[in-house]
């Protein structure tokens, strides 16, 4: 099957997440207050060796293991960047947890976290629903 | 090992490990690290409703769904199976704050109980925490065309701007919750 590779990186991503307590509320109270590193130290060094990684595929023209030439798509800015960005940043205070989070939580036993995916779900579909009429 | 496994990750073992994902992802199949993207593919595959922005193959992007599947696993192994402190330790300058802002006393597990437990939505502070605050995190993100992965991670990784320019309205969004709503609702 091949998407099982896929579900294999994503347990490891989910213990990552839930092992440096990233998915923890408190955690990100500590960041937006500036009283800790960790999270900082997290995001910053995970965007190092992500940078590091990307350049090094780019350079070297690696191809992926089924000989596809690897692409990156350049992001398009539209006004929604910084809208939609302080938007999600205001639920990022509030539920303590970006969408990748929310799955680990509800894995890991948080009844709540059925709500917030459901909710977020609610907003995923009311942004659709709404996109023409938005400012963009 | 297994007893390191077990104690919550220092920043310099799990941020490296976040960022080797990028590439991983690249190698093993040519796709780019994001996650709220999973939100729209079950909104298309459940309830398209005649939506454009719904209406897509979103078959072809399968692969994400496991991967966010995995996640929900791996949430599991990583706080069931290898365990996890009652309480987290975060700053006691964090906890200081919390208890007199916000009148938290309960510290233990993931989340605050007494903002998210299930029974508080009877009442307003539930519907804050739990829908409203999960709805800004749907909305915005798909608003945005990214989240902490796509924008932070994936996209700064990648030297894009937009990127940037998401991140920081991230935190705009999360500093004025923090300190100027925060203070208003408590």
């Amino acid at each position: 099957m091949k998407n099982l590779k896929y579900l294999v990186l994503g347990v490891l991503f989910g213990i990552i997440l839930t092992k440096s307590e990233v998915i923890s509320w408190f955690r990100i109270q500590e960041m937006f207050r500036f009283q800790s590193f960790h999270m900082y130290g997290i995001i910053g060094s995970a965007i190092v060796v992500g940078l590091i990684s990307i350049q090094l595929i780019k350079r070297n023209h690696v191809k992926s293991i089924n000989g596809e030439t690897i692409t990156l798509a350049d992001k398009q800015y539209n006004h929604g960047t910084w809208i939609g960005g302080i938007i999600f940043g205001l639920g990022w205070a509030l539920t303590g947890a970006c969408p990748g989070p929310l799955f680990a939580q509800l894995g890991s036993g948080v009844a709540s976290a059925a709500v917030l995916i459901l909710a977020a779900l609610a907003g995923t579909w009311t942004y659709s629903a709404l996109r023409e009429k938005l400012p963009h | 090992m297994l007893d390191f496994l077990r104690q919550p990750w220092p920043w310099y073992v799990a941020g490296p490990l976040i960022g080797l994902t990028v590439p991983a992802l690249l190698l093993i199949g040519n796709k780019a690290l994001g996650i709220s993207s999973s939100l729209r593919h079950v909104c298309a595959a459940c309830v398209p409703a005649g939506i454009p922005f719904l209406t897509y193959n979103w078959r072809a992007e399968l692969w994400n769904l496991f991967f966010v599947l995995g996640i929900g696993i791996g949430g599991f192994l990583g706080y069931q199976v290898l365990g996890h402190p009652d309480t987290i330790a975060i700053s006691p300058e964090t906890v200081r704050d919390l208890q007199a802002q916000m009148g938290l006393t309960d510290f233990s597990g993931l989340l605050p109980k007494e903002l998210f437990a299930l029974e508080n939505l009877s009442n307003w502070k539930g519907w804050v925490f739990l829908v409203l605050g999960g709805f800004l995190v749907g909305f915005g993100t798909r608003y945005a065309g990214g989240c902490t992965s796509g924008h932070a991670i994936s996209g700064l990784s990648n030297l894009q701007w937009v990127s940037l320019v998401a991140v920081i309205g991230f935190f705009i969004g999360g500093l004025l919750m923090t300190w100027v709503f925060y203070p208003l609702m408590f």
